[in-house]
């Protein structure tokens, strides 16, 4: 990267090279800032920013109507531990969370072996996969809202009664949602580690003699554990953030038994509760339980690795 | 391979396309409840068409907002991406890092004050907010992938155009461009699909119903009519929003599976 940076710096401040386009010259850094202006504008005044009012808005009486009436810490922090929907919604979306992380990570790493070859078959099965990952979320979870309806489903022949009426079945019928939208995703991630490890070291074990148990458990899965660990965190993440699915499919039904964390910071804000504030406390404690989750498995993953 | 294989391989994926197959003939299919009660038709769509602001507004807004997401994404990006792979400037690595921080933080923690702050900025219930907010959720992956792109374009290249007399905006747009055009489609791609799928941010940011692009206006429409859900109408909405989605991804695969492709060398 050096010499192109150097070359570029050097020309542009040489005065026997007519600068075109440009009124005046200026200097190199000037230049570089120059064309990361725009970047810098878009993360100061929608990043930012955002991320400094939401800390404010936390310690806020902020109604959705009234705006910003003053300071009135910890009052709004203090709402949310007593909220009685907070503790079922966190216990909901971890066992959510553990709940697809483990199917989803199973069923892709299962599909990533099964089209590892390159072949014209395996191309077609690989794209089959990863079409519904072209869909948007809420338009997948609009489908399956259609698929699990009484009046219209096909899926007559499971005899299943109701596909979103109790809380153990909404929560695998939503479970099956995300597992048909993501599977092919995360096969794609896992297949791109199955690529980078080198034909040696399955020809070695081949000659070797180990069995092909014995080559998946003892060679595969320890190399494959990077991009293990990489999908790990993506649905971890994904997971704990869940609302789409469940604001379509279920409305955080029945009986309240489906609200996940997230839902609950889009009620408080916007439907029923209207406090800004509130909600704003809450996702600052999200924000906070989500980046030690990050780091503790940031950690674990490089653990691994030593 | 081997022919077991080829069998659960095969199932599979029928299982995998069968919701789609589904959903495309059950929108024109017979079925009480709908508008189309009998022999196969167009009814569902019909309905769509004329359901409140009508299926073109809706198509439009979410156009609107996709295009402008996309130009605003590639042309920041492309920018930006230029800007850290050939520049050296002061604060580029504290700049580079604060935009991949996007990707920590929840959209529901940015969007509470995003809503205020759109408010205050004039931007309430407007299409270009929702691109512009849109846009920066895109940076952290646009801009790492035009980053890469640029440091991977030959260093004689480069020079070349600078021997030549270029300017650095000029050998941008005539040497650098063509060569970064395959992560420009793949950062336009994500960002179109990005734009055209989401749903929590326009449902935060957009409540003017007329304004609102296609996936929140069919959730809406489920909520229709006392309560009776029209699942025919549901399904056209799902064929409508779900088709360019599936035609740009056959036809762009290559520059979608490249995208996840830099992703995984990041992690």
């Amino acid at each position: 990267m050096a010499s192109p940076v150097s070359t570029l710096e050097q020309q542009r401040s040489s005065p026997a090279v007519p600068v075109k386009g440009l009124k005046r010259r200026r200097r190199p850094k000037l230049t570089g800032w120059a064309y990361a202006a725009p970047t810098a504008l878009f993360v100061l005044i929608f990043f930012v920013v955002p991320v400094i009012l939401v800390a404010r808005m936390s310690v806020s009486d902020w109604g959705l109507f009234t705006g910003d009436r003053g300071w009135n810490a910890p009052e709004n922090y203090q709402d949310v531990m007593d909220d009685r929907l907070l503790w079922p919604a966190v216990w909901f979306t971890i066992k959510y969370t553990v709940v697809t992380t483990v199917i989803l990570l199973g069923l892709a790493l299962a599909l990533a072996l099964l089209v590892q070859e390159s072949s014209r078959w395996t191309g077609i099965l690989r794209s089959s996969f990863l079409v519904p990952s072209a869909l948007g979320l809420a338009s997948a979870s609009l489908l399956f809202y259609a698929l699990y309806s009484p009046q219209s489903t096909p899926l007559g022949f499971l005899g299943i009664d109701s596909f979103l009426g109790t809380p153990s079945s909404a929560l695998w019928s939503t479970v099956a949602l995300i597992v048909w939208r993501f599977a092919g995703f995360y096969m794609l991630l896992l297949l791109v580690g199955l690529q980078s490890i080198s034909d040696d070291v399955y020809e070695a074990a081949r000659l070797d003699g180990a069995s092909r148990m014995q080559t998946f458990r003892h060679i595969t899965l320890p190399l494959l554990k990077p991009s293990l660990a990489l999908c790990a965190i993506l649905c971890v993440t994904g997971s704990l953030l869940a609302f789409d699915q469940f604001y379509i499919l279920t409305k955080g039904g029945p009986d309240n038994s489906t609200i996940t964390i997230v839902q609950l910071v889009y009620n408080m804000a916007f439907y029923g509760q209207n406090n800004l504030g509130r909600a704003a406390a809450l996702s600052i404690l999200i924000l906070a339980v989500l980046l030690v989750v990050n780091v503790l498995q940031f950690r674990g993953l490089r653990g691994r690795e030593d | 391979m081997r022919t077991p294989q080829h069998v659960v391989g095969g199932g599979l994926a029928v299982l995998f396309l069968s919701p789609l197959v589904w959903a495309a003939v059950a929108s024109v299919s017979p079925q009480a409840g709908t508008a189309q009660t009998s022999g196969w038709g167009l009814g569902n769509y019909q309905t769509l068409a004329n359901y409140q602001a009508g299926i073109g507004q809706y198509l439009l807004n979410s156009t609107i907002v996709s295009v402008l997401t996309v130009l605003f994404t590639l042309g920041v990006s492309l920018l930006g991406g230029y800007a850290f792979a050939m520049f050296k400037f002061p604060g580029r690595n504290l700049l580079f890092l604060v935009t991949l921080a996007i990707l920590m933080v929840p959209y529901a923690t940015l969007l509470i004050p995003l809503y205020v702050l759109l408010n205050d900025l004039g931007l309430q219930n407007s299409l270009v907010g929702l691109a512009l907010v849109l846009t920066m959720f895109q940076l952290p992956f646009a801009v790492f992938m035009m980053r890469i792109s640029f440091e991977a374009v030959p260093r004689e290249l480069g020079e070349s155009a600078l021997v030549d007399g270029c300017g650095s905006f000029r050998a941008l747009l005539h040497i650098m461009l063509p060569v970064v055009r395959p992560g420009l489609i793949t950062v336009g791609l994500f960002a179109f699909l990005a734009a055209w799928n989401d749903f929590i941010t326009p449902l935060v940011l957009i409540s003017d119903s007329d304004r609102a692009p296609l996936p929140l206006a069919v959730a809406n429409m489920r909520q229709q009519v006392m309560g009776i859900v029209d699942y025919g109408a549901t399904e056209a909405g799902v064929v409508t929003l779900a088709l360019p989605c599936i035609l740009l991804f056959l036809a762009l695969q290559r520059h979608y599976v490249r995208g996840f492709l830099s992703g995984a060398l990041k992690g």
